[in-house]
């Protein structure tokens, strides 16, 4: 990253700090002087927006511990004295609970903005992996920050998550109630929960800055998916993207602030304001919206082992994805039949998101099922296959002809070249 | 190996192997602490059972009373229910087990192995569904039992898995009558 600096201190102090550390010429060739493809659209600019939520993420979580009591017996009144009594507790709180939906907003979109150009493709395999860990680490610090209020939501989905780990075979109940510290969900799963979520925020910081490391080393993709050629392909990321980026984050905050402000409890549930009572289930248990899909596939097999194997498979079938994608083009721009599977992939999802918010009886189960099945093909089947079957409309011959040609990051206009000489 | 006057395998590839081989085992001492210590502590241990006076119940009701933090179910079933789970013969169930601590592990989910030993209208059992983990509702579902509202399993008369993706029968934990009307659980 260091290397796309042209940076030569020139102060005194500068000189003495470039010597010993080289650390402003590490921030400058990362996120000033750093050459980045000129034709970026507004789907690029959520890695900064995740960027951004993540530090608010931190900074409103650190100040929430402070108020915050993980015990059985006090967490639940804790998190009523931060919204009534801790000077700005109420804010504090729903720009923390608010912030996790805002996290998975962006990084959904993100998600399929790789998805839709390619990104995971060669040489950026590397990114797209630490990418899905830091989905990952996502999903179990979200779920684990659910649990700490200690209402009826958190302390029934805690135990239906970490039941999970029951299927494995025979191992299986050892681990639960390792996971648990006890024969239930209790005290002690409340307290090693809130250490963990607390650890993992800064776990996903490390991975973030591995992850940017590896698309900085092999350069952005870009909406035409073809390499920069020259300096006419690229621009310094300071100011271009800087200020492109703090715009995009700003509109954001907006949706962001209307949640916060103007309906902070809609993406939760009621039940979470009802103390948790480990003798009562509600009646109707769903998980935060984020995962959804994921637990519509669960619920999509009638056997416990396997709905469990196919939800973690959901997304371990995204590790493998680089080499599952034959097509040699990049971007989904210039593959016509790439482009209209990819809808209804992503419209498969939004379904299986809405079956995972239904009861699992009767069509609900027979759709999630079907829907689960083109979840997994679009990978395993459809993706192998395209790459051999699909004829891709033909590349720019650069980034500059695109731009200039083809009028933004649409096909191009009169672009002539044949893909595979690209 | 750049000592090649001696056989393989030599006497420094053996201190190598040994070096390491006691590494792990020093890395695995270390390690084990941090794993053991989230399993359960000697306090959770310690409630281990617990007494309950069920004289009070009448036939057709039951109580919940909590065991290492879980329901269990006390039930006085009335001679409909038990008729009723007599009635299903043993090929029905998917789950052909009692899953009854108090009976070798092999006995048949007969009625007769899942009411008390003696007293078969008492029917004794953690209240956690055996999918994952939500209590179910009794006096519900297609079989007369109980209801997890979860994930829609099913449990007859006797709390056996009729129908859902609930893979056994809900467990009985190992209790004894310690006097006529005191369950002892644990």
């Amino acid at each position: 990253m260091a290397g796309h600096s042209n940076y030569v201190p020139q102060s005194a102090a500068a000189k003495w700090l470039e010597s010993r550390l080289p650390v402003i010429s590490l921030v400058r060739g990362s996120f000033v002087d750093f050459p980045t493809p000129k034709n970026l659209n507004y789907w690029w600019t959520f890695g900064g927006i995740l960027f951004f939520v993540l530090i608010a993420q931190i900074l409103t979580g650190v100040v929430l511990a402070m108020h915050y009591t993980a015990s059985a017996a006090s967490a639940f009144n804790s998190v009523e004295h931060i919204m009534r009594d801790v000077n700005f507790g109420w804010l504090l709180r729903y720009l923390h609970s608010n912030g996790a939906s805002m996290f998975f907003i962006a990084v959904y979109i993100h998600i399929f903005r790789g998805l839709y150009y390619g990104s995971y493709k060669a040489p950026r395999e590397i990114s797209w992996i630490l990418g899905v860990i830091i989905f990952l680490l996502m999903m179990a610090t979200a779920f684990m920050g659910y649990v700490l209020p200690w209402g009826q939501m958190s302390f029934w989905g805690a135990t239906v998550i970490t039941n999970l780990f029951s299927a494995l075979p025979l191992v299986g109940e050892a681990v639960v109630t390792w996971l648990w510290g006890g024969f239930a969900v209790d005290n002690p799963t409340l307290n090693r929960f809130y250490s963990l979520h607390y650890l993992l925020p800064f776990m996903i910081f490390g991975v973030v800055l591995l992850h940017v490391w590896a698309f900085h080393t092999t350069g952005n993709n870009n909406p035409t998916g073809v390499q920069p050629k020259s300096k006419q392909d690229t621009i310094p990321f300071h100011p271009y993207y800087t200020i492109k980026d703090l715009f995009a984050i700003v509109v954001f905050m907006i949706l962001f602030a209307w949640f916060v402000f103007y309906t902070p409890n809609y993406l939760g549930h009621a039940d979470n304001y009802i103390r948790a009572n480990p003798l009562v289930t509600p009646s109707h248990i769903v998980p935060e919206w984020y995962f959804l899909p994921f637990y519509a596939i669960l619920r999509a097999v009638p056997d416990k082992l396997g709905g469990v194997v196919l939800m973690f498979g959901a997304i371990a079938v995204l590790f493998i994805l680089p080499w599952l994608d034959t097509s040699k083009v990049r971007s989904g721009a210039y593959r016509p039949l790439f482009k209209q599977f990819f809808w209804i992939f992503a419209a498969n999802c939004v379904v299986l998101g809405y079956l995972g918010a239904m009861p699992a009886e009767g069509w609900y189960v027979v759709f999630s099922q079907i829907c689960t099945a083109y979840y997994f093909a679009h990978f395993l089947v459809i993706l192998p296959l395209l790459g051999f079957l699909e004829r891709p409309t033909p590349l720019p011959a650069s980034i500059s002809e695109s731009v200039l040609k083809g009028g933004g990051s649409g096909t191009p206009v009169g672009a002539a070249a044949a893909p595979e000489t690209k | 190996m750049a000592n090649t006057d001696q056989a393989d395998p030599n006497r420094r590839d053996f201190l190598y192997i040994a070096t390491g081989a006691m590494g792990v085992v020093g890395a695995g001492a270390v390690v084990w602490p941090f794993i053991d210590q989230m399993n359960p502590d000697a306090s959770a241990l310690a409630l281990a059972s617990v007494e309950v006076d069920v004289s009070a119940i009448e036939e057709g009701q039951s109580i919940s009373v909590q065991w290492r933090g879980k329901p269990v179910f006390i039930r006085y079933r009335t001679a409909a229910e038990i008729e009723e789970a007599n009635a299903v013969s043993l090929d029905e169930l998917p789950d052909p087990l009692a899953r009854n601590a108090n009976l070798p592990s092999d006995a048949p989910a007969t009625d007769e192995n899942r009411g008390a030993e003696g007293a078969e209208q008492w029917l004794i059992q953690v209240g956690v569904c055996t999918h994952f983990g939500c209590v179910p509702i009794g006096d519900a579902g297609e079989y007369n039992g109980w209801f997890c509202p979860c994930h829609g399993s099913h449990y007859d008369t006797a709390g056996r898995i009729r129908k859902g993706p609930a893979p056994e029968n809900l467990l009985i934990p190992p209790f004894e009558f310690v006097e006529e009307t005191m369950i002892k659980i644990g």
